[in-house]
């Protein structure tokens, strides 16, 4: 299935890109989008504590399901305020 | 329409979103405003560059609100936020709280202040003359 990963600050810079379609297998999950998020842009380290993740931009954990033309973000920690 | 949760390139007025709250009933007004500091963790700041996840941060400000209603006491709430650069000492967040009595307007400020800084999707990016780093910690 293909889904939409948006990337943001930090790893949009490392990427060079705010967004790029992935191809997963069925039955992947958002921890599966970003381990390929870090597999497809070596710059970015893969920091699973401190990345949350939103699909379909609501706020999921890294076990969600993904199912095909989600949209999946990746969230580094947040700074707002 | 009111405007309650937005994000916004455009400079903030802390005064517009406190007037965008309904006060039937409202004994208290609190406001927050952020401001950009000259200095931070020891560093002089010349800008900060803030970045957002457009699509999803007014829901985000919206279900902060919601767990603030769900909470009790407040009668209505408005959160705005900048993005793009911006200069030492200009406004980038606004909260607004009104409520019957100034004990929960103040609880409920400072908890959508806080809540905001836990889970909106913005980032920052922070410009000193050594450099620039995208900001992390969680105060």
């Amino acid at each position: 299935m293909r889904v939409t990963v948006r990337l943001f600050a930090a790893h949009r810079e490392a990427a060079g890109t705010s967004t790029y379609v992935a191809d997963l297998p069925d039955g992947a999950t958002v921890s599966d989008a970003y381990a390929h998020v870090c597999a497809s842009f070596p710059k970015i380290a893969h920091r699973a504590g401190s990345t949350a993740f939103a699909l379909n931009r609501t706020h999921v954990s890294g076990d969600a399901p993904l199912n095909e033309s989600d949209e999946v973000a990746i969230l580094p920690p947040v700074a707002g305020g | 329409m009111t405007q309650h949760f937005v994000l916004t390139s455009q400079p903030l007025d802390e005064r517009a979103v406190a007037a965008l709250l309904d006060r039937d009933g409202a004994g208290a007004v609190v406001t927050f405003v952020g401001h950009v500091r000259a200095h931070s963790r020891g560093r002089d700041v010349t800008k900060l560059e803030y970045e957002a996840y457009p699509e999803m941060v007014e829901g985000v400000f919206k279900q902060i609100a919601d767990e603030i209603h769900a909470r009790g006491g407040v009668i209505d709430v408005a959160i705005h936020h900048r993005v793009g650069t911006l200069e030492v000492g200009e406004v980038s967040v606004v909260v607004a709280v009104s409520a019957a009595h100034r004990s929960p307007a103040f609880d409920a400020c400072r908890y959508a202040i806080d809540r905001l800084k836990q889970i909106a999707p913005i980032w920052k990016k922070e410009h000193s003359p050594d450099g620039a780093v995208w900001v992390e910690d969680r105060p």
